[in-house]
Formats: C-alpha cells, structure tokens, sequence
C-alpha cells in the first residue's frame, strides 16, 4: 500500500471506526473481484461505513487526497462494475441494512442501500405487497447496487426495472455532499442516476415503490421438438396482446445441464422449453392464460403449475441454468446481449452456426419475452487457446445483437467488462454527450472510474488538487481491458 | 457577412418571425423549420456560430407554460419532423420524430392494436413537446410516466452535434438513460429529435367506474380502497371540490373487465360506464396552474388548503373556482387556482410535496419551482449541455 492510502486509511479510521476499515492484505483479497471473476484486482483499502454522513466524509477524504474510490453492495454485479482498484478506496455498504420505513398506504419503503432485494418483499409480504424487480440474485443482491446497475429480472417484461420502481434517492455526490435526488421537479437526476453503475455517486437511503400482490399467478412449462417451435409460440402470445409476467426459453444443451444439476424433470427430448407465467386479477389470467395454452399448441407437452410448489419445480431448471452449466463444462462465459424479439429466429440460426463452425458450443437461455439473450459459452482452459475461442465466439454474439439494432447489455450492464463495446454500439459522439453528465457530477473523475466509457471525457476544468498526472488519464489508462 | 437569416436559411426552411411566433410576449428574429434530423443539426450549429438563443417548438401546447425566455433569437419549428420512422409491432416498439403529434402516432398504432400507454393532456402536442413537458395522464398509475416508456433518444446538442441514448430495445442498460434527464428538460439541454417508446397492446375492453365522495374524507377512503385492492386500475383519478369524484379505470379483456368493474363498484360505489367522465384525461382550467407530486395519503390535505384559502380575509369563496384533478393513485395532481391568494396557495400545497407553477399570468408573482435540493448539480448539468446557456434560457428551474 502506497504511503497515501497509508494516511487516508487512517483518516477512514476516524471516520468509520477502526472495525469499518480492512487493510490487511488476505482480507483485502475477499473484495477483489465481484461475480464476474474473471477481472480482479485487490483493492487498496476497504470501508464499511454505517451512514450517509460518514460515506460523504469518506468520499471528501477521497477527493482531498485525489484517491479513486468504489461503492460496492453484495458484490453480485456480473460485468465487474464495483471491480476495486489497487490504488483506490472500495465503499461497502453491508452494514447499511435497516429497512428504515414501510408506509403501505402510499405503497413505499425507505432502505438503505445494503439491504437485500428479497428482504424488501419479505417484509412487505404480509402487508399484500412486494418489491416487483427479481434479479435471479435477489437472495443476496443489495438494493444499492440494483440502483447501481438498473437490475431487471424475469418479471421485469411487465413489470420493468429498478428505475421504474424507485422515488427517489438520497445520494452523497463525488462533491462530498449528500442530496436527495427524485424525478423532479427540474431535471430527472434519479431518471440519469438509476443505471448509472455508481459513476456519479453513491445512493444512501432509496425510497422503492411497493406493487401490490397479484391476486393470482398462472405458470406452464411447455416442451417443444424444436426452439423455432417455441420461438413461434412467444411471437404468437406477443401477437394476441397478452403481456405475460414473464416469457423464458432454455434450448437443449441448457435443459441437459439444468437436468444433471437439479433433476429438475423437465419432458424428455425437448428441443427447447418455454417457461409463460401470467399474474394480476383472476378474471383476466384466467383467460388470457387458457388462450395463451392454446397458443403453444406445437408443444408436445404442457404442464400447467397447480400451486406454488409446483411453480417453483418449474422454475427450477430455469433458475439454476447458469451455474448447472458447470456440469457440462469445466468452464463458461455468460453472455448478456439484447435482440429485437423479432429477430429470435435469425440470431439464433447465426449464432448455431458460430458454434458449428467453431467447435465451441454455446448453451442459449433466454427472456423470450423482450429478447434479452444469455449464451453461456463452454469451454475448458485447460484446453490451450479455448479461452480466447471461447471469448470470440462470446463477442460474436455480441455483435449479432449490434447488427440487429440490439444492446451489448439487457441487464448485467457494463462494468469494466464491456467498455470496449461501446464504441460498436454507440458513436464518439454518443459516448461524449453521456460523458458530459459524468463530468457534472464527477469532474475529478474518481468515482468508479474506468467503468462504462472506454476513453474517459476530459471535463475541463477540475476543481481540487492535482497529483501531477490527471486523475482521468491515470484512472483511464489503468483499468481498461 | 453572411446574416444569420442567410445562414439558417442554407440549412433549412427558415423565416424571420412574426409576433404570433412570440414565446410569451419574446419574439424570435427567425423561425427555422428543419425536415431532416441532419437539416435540424445544422440549423443548430449554424445557431451556435452567431450565438443565438433557441426556444424549440413543437405544436406549441405548452408554450405559455413556465417564464419568458431571457432571449430567443430563434424558435426551431419540429413540426416537418412529423414522421414515425419504424414500428415493429411484433416488437411492440416504435420509433417517431420529435414532431409528430402524440394523436397522430397513436392512430398508426392502432392500426395494429397497439398503443402508446401515455395520455396527451393537450390535443394535438408532439411526442417532442410530451416529453419536453414530462407531462402524463390518468394512466400513469399503471404504465408510468413518458420517461417509463421512453427506450431512446435523439437530440442535437447546443453546438450541433447529434447525440443517441438507450436504442430501440426495451431491455437495455447500455450508458447513460440520457432520456431520461431531456424528458421534463423543457429545451434547455437539447433539441428532441427522435424518440423510441415500448408500447402495450391496446387493451379489448374498458370500463369506468365513478363515484362522488361527500368529502375528501371520503374520498381518501375511496381511493385506499381501489389502491390496495387487487383489481390493478390502469387509472385512479379525483376531479373536485364541489363534489370530489374519484373514477377509476379499468381495462382488460371483456369478461374480466365486467367482473373488475362491478368488484369496483362494489368496493366504492357510484356507476360503471363505458366512457369516462367529461374531466377525465383534461388539465383543470384555472388562472393559475400547478402541479403536484405528493404521497397519495396527501388528497385530503390538499383539498383542505384550497378551503383554508377559500375562508380568507374578504370572505370569498375559492371553491368553484380552486379545482384538484389528477392521479390520486401516484399522487401526482393539477391544481387550477384563481389569481387571488395564489401564492398563498402554492406555499401550503408545498408542506405535502413538490409544487412547480407550470402556468400563471405574467403579473403574478409566484415562487413558481419551489425548493430544489439539486438545484446545483442541475446547474452543473445545464452549464455541460449548454455552455453558453443559449437553449431557452431563464425558462427553467433556479433560471436555468
């Protein structure tokens, strides 16, 4: 640890308490990556602060000492978005977890930002409510870095996302101050805020919206010889005006992993399977649900969910896929890329063709619904050069979403994982325009820097001290690829 | 030298301006009519060499909304970018330019039965000049505001540049939701020049269920009441005093639409119709007009500021005149205030949440945005997108 991280530890100390700071290296090493693995980077000092003043005078301790610092919840991100720096100070907000107010009667809550996305539900449920947005790591994940990252989820087709679901946030800027921020009046800063992978600031106490209990939810599993057939089916249910809670598909190699792992029984010899669930008042679930049966009439079974037992047996296979997938391969990329749904078929065919041609085979698990696609791309490192293989066949795909008027990411967002592949989705002066609400809120540049944007925007004039190199340029050049 | 007519005039459809062309009294040295995103662009830039002040147009619905511009040298007409550029409806996507009347787009939608969730207020105002103005109806309770359904953005910055966001997938966290900061921006951080929204298919059947209430008391009631019920309204609106009427919105498939409507009515009262109120989707016409954002418990409290004012000093009776409307169910409200105790007004709806004055005679002097506790970092926002503060400047919040 370099002698300026040394002083600053010790001022984080008086700030936080000496149990709220980590420097001792091997513990150091629990926070160097977060659930992309794949980047690593141990980080230079680890906080734990208990409150939004304290994370204001850590950060103004940050900028004082031009030091990069990192907010960090649960560490479940999976584009390496709260991935440390070496030279940097990592913000973890895991003792910030008090759901600070349930007010039912005008459908909120107030939390800090490390309190556990299912833990707002759990609390809410017997109230007639829940948090809507389910990212498949709800169990763990914080409601900071849903903020952070604009998490989405199997649910999110009707029910949208994190920034559709929060009121406002209270927020410390890179200025050290700590503001409350809504969708107005005057400018929507929660609107820009929510997504923004904690480059502007970090989010301190999140007012969420609360969404009512539906009165009733249908599920079906439907196994069909062929993805094109169920492929087919999600256009027809689309077609017909139902907007079903959720619309997943898993194709063959995933439901053969998903069985090895969890025997989640799905019918034998499918091609694909398609998970449809409906929710809201019985009196048009019922309905719309029969026609959505009607629907899938290629499937060669249908089993239709007679309670929440059997939902859940449903929802297994589908829920497990990413980690079953180590079953059937040493190793795999999860990809995150998004189509028009349109394009299903076209993408689809291209992308078993990449796999063909190139030997690496790709396990495809999707939201059906709004085309968001996860390829898990296999392979074993053991194997020289399958990595890179691998890697480029992942890009690829990356690139069919590009060229059908897609996005590099439905829902994991961009991190330091796929900066690089922004310039192929947006133009120079794209990334700019964005950039210039980065330099208004963070013109020093220390706020998770090197995340997002691959070449950092030069903000003109930065208030504070210099450290002889600019902290951008430094920041920039460190952390990219 | 080139005049500045001269030079607008070489990027597209340009004339001086004429009094109606005023932007609230400020009349504009030239009005420029742009057809193409890149004739927009130029026109833009070409402003940026002779440093003129811009105020964007749509159809113009909502011009006398907030203060005069401090200058406008220049309105940009967006009404020749009236087209929708492409609609998948097997996507339920669409992506239009800023000028298209909301009206217009929504009858190419329906031809596929699909719609745009998001009620104009104002006949015939552009998808532009919606997002522009953030403004919403009674259907916000269900499907969000425009910035909800807005997937990505075109806009050409104060120095000609032109600038995407988010793209034409509804699932994307791709960068900075850059349009979510131009929706309610009002023109101070860009022109809109395209837009793509998700859209819903238009639902087979609706119905209306309408109940006075005595009080707000009740009315409050009411409103819980459907709130916390699990019949999912797509709209909760309150229209009053004088009576208060809270009407509720319910849209589905038929059978499940007649059984959720009569479970309504049951539930509050009142009657179950297939048209909705004559106030219903309409701002509430006033000297003075404000909106709201409170907590949805604030209903009753809200009305019984207009009636603290209403027993003021010369004895006069504001109700009948005073007028609340809007989504009881978000908490989001229209206020229509007479000129006389306005500002009094203003100040006690501010105790129960946000309060902007979007529209109240020049002579009225109003404190019209309230509290902004971001207001610097706004500025910090403004100064980036608009340096030289040429994009309708003084119309926005703390004189942005």
């Amino acid at each position: 640890m370099t002698s300026r991280l040394d002083g600053l530890a010790e001022r984080l100390r008086v700030i936080a308490g000496a149990e709220g700071v980590i420097t001792d290296p091997a513990e150091l090493r629990t926070y160097e990556c977060d659930g992309l693995t794949y980047h690593r980077a141990t980080p230079g000092v680890v906080v734990l602060p208990e409150s939004a003043e304290q994370i204001a005078e850590i950060v103004r301790a940050c900028a004082a000492e031009g030091v990069p610092y990192i907010a960090r919840g649960s560490g479940t991100g999976l584009s390496g978005g709260a991935l440390p720096r070496t030279d940097g100070v990592l913000i973890v907000t895991s003792r910030m977890r008090r759901i600070l107010e349930i007010d039912i009667e005008n459908q909120r809550a107030v939390v800090e930002p490390g309190v556990i996305n299912l833990d707002v539900t759990k609390a809410t449920r017997p109230h007639g409510y829940y948090y809507a947005p389910d990212p498949s790591s709800q169990q763990v994940c914080s409601i900071g870095g849903n903020v952070a990252e604009n998490s989405g989820g199997a649910h999110c087709l009707k029910y949208g996302f994190t920034v559709n679901h929060v009121l406002a946030c209270e927020v410390v800027t890179p200025d050290g101050d700590i503001v409350e921020i809504t969708e107005g009046p005057g400018y929507d800063l929660l609107g820009a805020f929510v997504g923004s992978e904690g480059t502007l600031g970090i989010a301190t106490r999140i007012t969420v919206r609360l969404t009512r209990l539906p009165e009733t939810v249908q599920t079906l599993l439907a196994a069909f010889d062929s993805i094109e057939h169920a492929g087919g089916a999600v256009s027809a249910i689309i077609a017909a005006g139902v907007v079903p809670a959720a619309v997943e598909m898993m194709d063959a190699l995933s439901i053969e992993a998903a069985e090895a792992a969890v025997r989640c029984g799905y019918p034998a010899g499918a091609g694909a399977v398609l998970i449809v669930e409906l929710d809201g008042p019985a009196a048009e679930v019922d309905r719309q649900f029969a026609q959505v049966k009607e629907l899938c009439r290629e499937a060669f079974e249908i089993r239709v969910a007679a309670g929440d037992a059997e939902r859940a047996l449903i929802w297994r296979g589908r829920k497990s896929a990413f980690a079953a997938v180590g079953r059937i391969s040493p190793d795999y990329i999860v990809q995150d890329g998004v189509i028009p749904r349109t394009a299903l078929p076209e993408v689809l065919a291209k992308i078993d063709e990449l796999s063909g041609d190139s030997g690496v085979r790709v396990a495809n698990v999707f939201h059906a619904g709004d085309g968001n696609l996860h390829p898990l791309v296999l392979f074993d490192d053991a194997v020289p050069g399958a990595g890179e293989r691998a890697e480029e066949v992942s890009g690829k795909i990356l690139d069919l979403c590009i060229e059908h008027g897609g996005s590099i990411t439905g829902e994991h967002g961009v991190g330091v994982d796929k900066a690089k592949h922004m310039p192929r989705m947006f133009t120079e002066e794209d990334l700019d325009t964005m950039q210039m609400l980065r330099c208004a809120f963070d013109p020093a540049g220390l706020c998770n820097p090197g995340k997002v944007y691959p070449t950092p925007r030069l903000c003109g004039e930065v208030p504070g001290r210099g450290t002889g190199v600019h902290p951008l340029v430094e920041s920039g050049k460190a952390d990219l690829f | 030298m080139t005049t500045p007519l001269d030079a607008l005039a070489k990027a597209c459809d340009t004339r001086p301006g004429e009094p109606e062309d005023g932007v609230q009294g400020v009349v504009p040295s030239y009005v420029a009519a742009p057809a193409t995103v890149a004739e927009a662009s130029e026109v833009m830039r070409t402003a940026a060499e002779h440093g003129l002040a811009i105020v964007p147009r749509g159809a113009g619905t909502k011009l006398h909304w907030g203060v005069p511009p401090d200058r406008c040298d220049l309105v940009i007409d967006t009404r020749r970018l009236g087209r929708v550029i492409e609609h998948t409806a097997g996507d339920l996507v669409v992506r239009a330019e800023a000028g298209l009347p909301l009206e217009d787009l929504q009858d190419v939608l329906a031809g596929t039965d699909q719609q745009l969730a998001l009620d104009g207020l104002l006949p015939g105002a552009t998808v532009g000049g919606v997002l522009a103005t953030a403004t919403a109806g009674p259907r916000r309770l269900l499907y969000g505001s425009a910035r909800d359904l807005l997937i990505g953005i075109t806009v050409i910055r104060a120095d000609g540049v032109t600038a995407h966001a988010g793209g034409k997938v509804v699932k994307n966290v791709a960068g900075y939701d850059l349009g979510k900061l131009f929706t309610g921006s009002r023109g101070t951080l860009g022109l809109i020049a395209e837009a793509a929204f998700r859209l819903h298919p238009l639902p087979r059947a609706r119905a209306y269920v309408t109940a006075t209430a005595a009080d707000a008391g009740r009315a409050h009631e009411i409103v819980q009441a459907l709130l916390h019920s699990s019949l999912v309204p797509a709209a909760i609106e309150v229209d009053g005093p004088g009576p208060i009427t809270v009407a509720v919105l319910l849209e589905g498939v038929p059978e499940g639409v007649t059984s959720r409507a009569e479970a309504a009515r049951d539930l509050i009262g009142g009657e179950i119709g297939a048209d909705p109120p004559r106030w219903w989707g309409r701002l509430p016409e006033g000297d003075v007009l404000a909106e709201v954002h409170a907590r949805p418990t604030a209903l009753e409290p809200l009305f019984a500021d207009l009636g603290t004012a209403a027993a003021g000093a010369d004895g006069d009776r504001l109700p009948g005149k005073a007028r609340i409307r809007g989504s009881a169910g978000r908490g989001v409200w229209h206020v229509a205030l007479p000129v006389d105790g306005a500002g009094e007004i203003v100040s006690r709806l501010r105790r129960h949440g946000s309060t902007v004055v979007l529209n109240a005679p020049e002579t009225v002097r109003l404190d019209r945005w309230g509290p902004l506790p971001a207001l610097p970092l706004m500025r910090r926002v403004k100064d980036q997108f608009d340096p030289g503060h040429r994009l309708s400047p003084g119309r926005f919040a703390g004189g942005i």
